[in-house]
């Protein structure tokens, strides 16, 4: 197990090493680089001269990317063009606010889906099963950008439901421990701060489970509808069990392995989704910062911080995915 | 486990079977192809005895299957009949029929769009200019059935111009992306070796980046942004997914029976790959370029939702006549959202029924 694991550790080092290189080449490669960035396109060829020299891009692409990695390592990714400020202060900030949003967005969908699911296998072909599935299939059709602002409209101007954006109400006196808003109101007794942030996070998070949730739910009924087949249902059926343990130990358990893996490649809807849920509810996390970086004149050193940690998150999250198999299904061994 | 055979269930093939034996599957497989996810074999309603029946009917059935696959893989290396087995599917699901409707109006419509477009889509009318302002842009009037866009310029008509750049842009994200996952997938599976893990890695890395961001990622990079580089960054996004998709499928093949066949009779490798291999794949891929689709033109809404789509004015495309006018005015006339949304859902959904009832027609055993 363990020489397993750090296999894939290994692996998955590779993997970001390579796709950090790729970043690194291409953008100081483009039309429209750094150099570009920071001096606007009617700099003089001194001054370009300078810069060029002051950040290093005449020496030979491997000795930058070299010195880039070098820095990497020790927590250095360099400040950002359009604040000034060190990439990874930039990126602390933001980086709570859409974790907060996917995990509450991840406990919507699986908390949802799998029963639902589950619901539908069981009463397949009645009108619980056909409307989960027409759900299913507007759910993955949608663009969630325009559901998020359809439900923002309907819920926040139309009926005064929730708060149409933002983390927390202006004038809010929360203390800040950890950045997640819901978090740390009940780590410091702030209750009413908790609360305030929750009423802020539930349509986002609603918003950006939808197509998790679409695909959730269709894995757990498909993975279910193959379980129900298998002949030590039937064997648990003949024997008498009753059907509350024929349904949790025989039937959910056999069906979860495919759901597992589902729930971990969704990581990767999340985080794509949170970059438009963001924009729609004015969030302030790393989604608005992805957009912010590309639009306002290229903040590379920003962009770049964010893909990778946005690819470590995804790969690692699927990594223990891979490795929780064993832990669900013994049959599973590990490779 | 031991024995394959045994198991109920049997006549769906397994991951690594052919889809060419296919045909030759017994009656519970081609009843009642209505519900997506529907298992085909041994349904929970079953007796025992029933069955019994069926899985004793399909171990005849099996080696009967084997033999036919033969005999075609030998006779026949196109697999006609698996399409035509296929198509028969197709055309008794209602899924299939009601998305193979949507795409066909939606292709039909953007044909002959300039002939049911009562005007030029770009074209500004004084009639719709005069009533123009910041907070108020003309609804329905005569002549113009939806109103106005918010810079005079007939909505309806450019509605129905955006299906083409819509198909446009879909289709050729699309084919880009095919096109190329399809040479990486067939050069990985076909080499083998070095060569293998080296593309694999490449997908490996490409696949570490969410779809979205991937995309977001590859606009990034160009010095601006156009039609094209929309285009371009929806289709690498999947490029990954049909590499794959490819490798796996000719992986499974190099293993079958009619690779087997073919191999022993003596044909060349060159043409095993070129005409056992690859057209036996390119099933899968075609359905997974139907699904595509709809993810491309999803995804391509969302490029302009953050600004970062096509920059022509005048372009009438569903997806940035939503994601840019949409979002700015959906306060002032939220029709200008409503329509291209709800034409991109109809679209996008209409292309993955499609999509998945191919799949379902293709590989009974993978309905989800």
């Amino acid at each position: 197990m363990l020489r397993v694991i750090v296999r894939r550790l290994l692996q998955l080092v590779v993997t970001l090493i390579a796709l950090s290189a790729l970043i690194f080449v291409w953008l100081r490669n483009l039309p429209g680089g750094p150099v570009e960035a920071l001096l606007g396109e009617r700099a003089t060829p001194e001054r370009r001269a300078l810069l060029i020299k002051a950040l290093g891009y005449d020496q030979p692409i491997l000795v930058q990317y070299g010195k880039f990695m070098q820095r990497v390592i020790t927590g250095d990714l360099g400040n950002s063009i359009r604040s000034g400020d060190p990439v990874t202060d930039v990126i602390a900030r933001a980086f709570p606010a859409t974790i907060e949003l996917a995990v509450a967005a991840m406990i919507i969908a699986v908390g949802l889906g799998v029963p639902l699911g589950y619901l539908a296998a069981r009463y397949r072909g009645r009108l619980l099963d056909n409307l989960t599935i027409a759900g299913t299939l507007l759910g993955i059709s949608i663009p969630i950008f325009f559901l998020g602002y359809l439900l923002k409209d309907v819920l926040t101007q139309d009926i005064h439901w929730f708060p149409p954006s933002g983390r927390i109400s202006t004038g809010m006196d929360n203390t800040t421990v950890t950045g997640f808003y819901v978090l740390d109101g009940l780590l410091t007794r702030e209750f009413d701060a908790s609360a305030d942030a929750l009423w802020h996070l539930i349509l986002p998070a609603v918003t950006l489970a939808t197509i998790p949730l679409a695909v959730i739910v269709r894995i757990t009924r498909a993975s279910v509808l193959d379980v129900l087949n298998e002949d030590y249902v039937r064997t648990a059926e003949a024997k008498g069990l009753r059907h509350r343990t024929i349904r949790g130990r025989h039937i959910l358990r056999n069906a979860l392995l495919p759901v597992v893996t589902t729930i971990g490649l969704q990581t990767g809807a999340l985080l794509s989704g949170a970059v438009l849920t963001e924009k729609v509810y004015n969030w302030g996390g790393l989604g608005t910062l992805i957009t912010d970086s590309i639009s306002g004149g290229r903040d590379y050193p920003v962009l770049q911080a964010i893909i990778l940690l946005a690819a470590l998150v995804f790969v690692l999250v699927n990594l223990l995915v891979d490795l929780s198999y064993a832990f669900i299904d013994p049959r599973v061994r590990v490779r | 486990m031991s024995d394959p055979t045994t198991r109920p269930g049997v006549g769906k093939p397994r991951t690594g079977d052919t889809p060419t034996d296919q045909p030759a599957e017994g009656p519970a497989a081609d009843g009642q192809p209505g519900q997506p996810g529907e298992n085909p074999t041994g349904q929970p309603g079953d007796s025992p005895a029933q069955r019994r029946e069926r899985s004793i009917g399909r171990l005849g059935d099996r080696k009967r299957a084997r033999l036919d696959e033969l005999a075609r893989a030998t006779a026949d290396p196109g697999g006609v009949s698996l399409y035509r087995d296929a198509l028969r599917r197709l055309r008794r699901n209602p899924v299939a029929i009601v998305g193979a409707v949507i795409v066909g109006l939606f292709v039909l419509v953007a044909i002959f769009a300039p002939l049911i477009a009562p005007h030029d889509p770009v074209q500004r009318f004084d009639e719709l200019t005069r009533d123009l302002t910041v907070d108020s842009i003309p609804g329905a009037t005569a002549g113009h059935p939806f109103g106005s866009d918010p810079l005079g310029r007939d909505f309806f008509s450019r509605m129905i111009h955006g299906s083409r750049q819509t198909l446009f842009v879909g289709v050729l994200a699309t084919l880009i992306g095919l096109t190329l996952g399809v040479l990486l997938g067939a050069v990985a599976g076909a080499f083998g070796g070095w060569v293998d893990v080296v593309l694999m890695r490449l997908t490996d890395v490409m696949l570490a980046l969410p779809s979205l961001l991937l995309a977001i990622t590859l606009v990034a990079m160009a010095s601006r942004s156009s039609q094209w580089t929309v285009i371009f960054a929806v289709a690498i996004v999947s490029v990954p997914i049909f590499a794959r998709l490819l490798r796996g499928s000719m992986l499974a093949q190099r293993e079958s029976d009619h690779v087997l066949a073919a191999r022993a009779l003596g044909v060349k490798e060159r043409n095993i790959v070129l005409r056992h291999m690859l057209p036996n794949s390119l099933t899968a891929v075609i359905v997974q370029a139907t699904l595509t689709f709809a993810v491309a033109i999803l995804d391509a809404a969302a490029l302009s939702f953050l600004g970062l789509g096509d920059p022509d004015i005048n372009r009438a495309e569903w997806g940035l006549m939503l994601g840019v006018d949409g979002q700015r005015y959906f306060e002032v006339r939220p029709e200008l959202a409503y329509y291209p949304a709800l034409a991109i859902i109809v679209v996008a959904l209409g292309f993955t029924l499609l999509g998945e009832a191919m799949r379902e027609a293709i590989d009974p055993k993978n309905r989800r």
